[in-house]
Parts: structure tokens; sequence; C-alpha cells
């Protein structure tokens, strides 16, 4: 009886701690969650070890130990909101085990982002009001709304097509550089630079390096490595993009 | 002028970037006032001292300060307020100059703009973490004088 109980509670920090590496939370966070909620139910002296790609969580001496591997991790702040929720209501005793296990299974499988269309716009709205904020003029704004949006639509097809992260970025970038060319060559807009660098901030990997640099402060030196890695390789990514329609 | 102008379009940008990293809807509005105060900081110190990188830092300093406020006011995770601040502040210009520079071949050119954007990612991180340290000291001393006054 009591060994069903653990395994539940294993299971349940461990779907905790995929959904919020999988969302793109801090690893010092998502150990201290998976902690927590292991206190809140009677299970002392746990261990987690979190990495980008897999988590693994030990119930110690006694217990069993397991590990979930993480495939893929995108940006959604909704879900680690959630998540958390369930473990502040777990460890305030609102909510049973069951009733966590349950929720974090719905969370695991509702599909919480905006829809596409709202991104894009957003995505394209961002670098309009981007090259304001850079000095530009207001007769270029049309031409990095297009530019953007261009350039977010690229980054989502092509990454649903392809799976290949920094691929896309990298068409998306030439993306936006030909279409910047374009409207410059046509009289639409002045400046190319900055309409590229508008054009290009959509695919800036903020959560990357925010978080990179908040591991490598908490000590999670793998991690912290790793994603700032993954964030150099994004900006290279970018940069050979851009690179590519400018040198011709 | 410009401020207004500026004000609303960082608002509308840290907006922008909360729908796109799909923060909670109920909060895209903080989200919008963290970036806003993250901008202001940082072109204003940009005109004051006409140095970005010490103006990067001011500008994470604050919005990773802000985030921490609204995170312990909403009991929500400090990362959903504080990313969609920070990609204001991202030295996306000096990065595409460093880029450009290097296919032009102007290699001189392009190692004292990379160096830059080097430096400013570098204030970014270093203004995160200082005012994540700061944080911990304050709760630290209120809660030790929460738990101080419930013993007295």
């Amino acid at each position: 009886m009591l060994n069903a109980k653990n395994d539940l509670a294993i299971d349940c920090c461990l779907l905790a701690g995929r959904l919020m590496i999988e969302s793109g939370a801090e690893t010092y966070r998502v150990e201290d969650t998976m902690t927590r909620m292991a206190i809140s139910q009677g299970l002392k002296g746990t261990q987690s070890f979190v990495m980008p790609t897999g988590v693994m969580f030990s119930l110690g001496k006694d217990g069993s130990t397991r590990l979930m591997a993480i495939r893929e991790r995108i940006t959604d702040l909704e879900k680690i909101a959630l998540v958390n929720q369930v473990s502040r209501k777990l460890t305030t005793a609102e909510m049973t085990i069951e009733e966590a296990y349950e929720e974090l299974q719905r969370i695991a499988s509702a599909n919480l982002m905006f829809p596409f269309l709202w991104q894009f716009i957003a995505a394209a709205v961002a670098s309009g009001c981007f090259l304001i904020l850079f000095e530009g003029t207001w007769w270029d704004v049309p031409s990095a709304i297009v530019a953007g949006g261009c350039g977010f639509l690229v980054v989502t097809l092509i990454h649903e097509l392809t799976r290949v992260k920094f691929f896309a970025e990298f068409i998306a970038a030439a993306i936006v550089g030909v279409v910047a060319f374009l409207t410059v060559t046509f009289n639409f807009g002045e400046d190319l630079n900055i309409i590229i660098i508008s054009g290009v901030m959509p695919l800036v990997p903020g959560l990357l390096i925010t978080n990179a640099v908040r591991d490598l402060m908490a000590g999670h030196f793998i991690s912290g490595v790793s994603k700032g890695a993954e964030a150099l390789l994004t900006a290279f990514a970018i940069g050979a993009g851009v690179a590519l329609v400018l040198s011709f | 002028m410009t401020w207004i102008i500026q004000i609303v379009l960082s608002f509308i940008i840290a907006i922008s970037f909360a729908i796109i990293f799909n923060a909670p809807r109920k909060h895209l509005f903080a989200c919008g006032i963290v970036g806003m105060c993250g901008w202001l900081i940082f072109s204003g110190f940009t005109l004051m001292s006409g140095d970005s990188v010490q103006a990067s830092f001011a500008g994470a300093f604050v919005v990773a300060l802000a985030a921490h406020i609204l995170s312990k006011w909403f009991r929500m995770p400090m990362i959903i307020f504080s990313v969609p601040g920070i990609i204001l502040l991202v030295p996306g210009g000096l990065a595409y100059n460093a880029m450009r520079h290097i296919v032009e071949n102007d290699y001189l050119t392009a190692i004292s703009y990379a160096s830059k954007a080097f430096m400013t990612s570098g204030a970014i991180a270093m203004g995160l973490v200082f005012a994540e340290v700061l944080m911990q000291l304050i709760f630290r001393y209120l809660g030790r004088k929460k738990t101080a006054s419930h013993m007295s």
C-alpha cells in the first residue's frame, strides 16, 4: 500500500518536472518544485537531478529511482505557472496527490498556446515598434512589420516541417533579409540595416539567455552551459542567415 | 513627445513578446509594465552616460527587480515577468553590425562591435544576478524580522 502511494508521488514529481523543463523553466526551480512536492507527501531525503534533456528523481536509500527523457523544449510560460499552482496547492494540502496527478496530466495534454494568428500579429507588431525604438523613421515601419511577420511565419512553418530548430532560424533570418532588401529596392523602405535588425528581433532567444545565466549562478553548470550553447547557436544561425543575404 | 512614444512602444513590444512566449493572459499587462520600466531606465541611462553597457546593466537590474516584486505579489514564477522585459535590452543592433562587417571582410570593426555586444550581454547577465541577490537578501531580512516579532 505504501509502495503504491510512493509510486504515485514519484510519478507526480517526475511529470511536474518534465512539464516545467519542456516549457522552459529554470533548472533550480524545477528541482525546488519537485523536492517541495515530495516533502508534502512525507518523502524525506529525495534527490533530483535535472538537465535540459532529462529528469532523474530518486526516493533515496530505500525507494526507487526513475528517469524521464525530454525530447523537446518550447517556451510556454503559462504551463510553468499552472504547474507552479498545482505544486503550491499540494504543499498547502488543498489538493491530494491523486487530484494533483490528474491535474498535471490534464495540463500535459492541453494546448494552452495563444492562437497562431495572435502570435503572428504580435511578432509583426513588435518588429514595427522596435524600428521606432531603434531610431528608424516612420516611413520604414510597414517594411519592418512585413519582414518581422514573414520571419516568424517561416520559422514556425520550417520548424513544423523539419524539426531542426537552427535550420528554421537560419532560413527565417535569410527571409527577413530578403524581404528587407526587396522593400528597399522597390523604395518602400529607406534604411536596410534597421529594417533587418527589427525584423530578426522576434527570433532572438530571450528565454534561453535569461535562463542560462540564472542556472549558472545557481550552480547548475551542465544546464547553464548547454542552454548558453543553444542560445549561442541560435544567435549564430540568425547571424549567418542575415550574412547570407548581405553578402549578395 | 518622444518619451511618450517610447513608453507606449516599449509597452506594446513587451506585451507582444509575452504573447509569443505564451504568458498567462491575466498577467500580460504586468509583463508590459516590466518591459516598459526596463526600457525607460535603459534609454535614460544611455542619454545620460552615453554608454550602452552601463545602461543595459541598469535596465536588466530594474527588469529583474520588478519581476521579483511582481512574482511575490502574484505568487507566480519570476520568469513569467522577466523574459518579455529582457528581450527589449538584447543588443541586436550591435550583433547585426558585427555580422555585417564580417561579411564585408572588415574584421577589425567587426571585432569592436562584437566585443561591445559581448560586454552588453554580460552586463545584462550581471544586472539579472545583482537584482536576484539583492532581493534574496531583502526577503531573508524581512523573513527574519517576521519570525522575530512572532517570537516576542
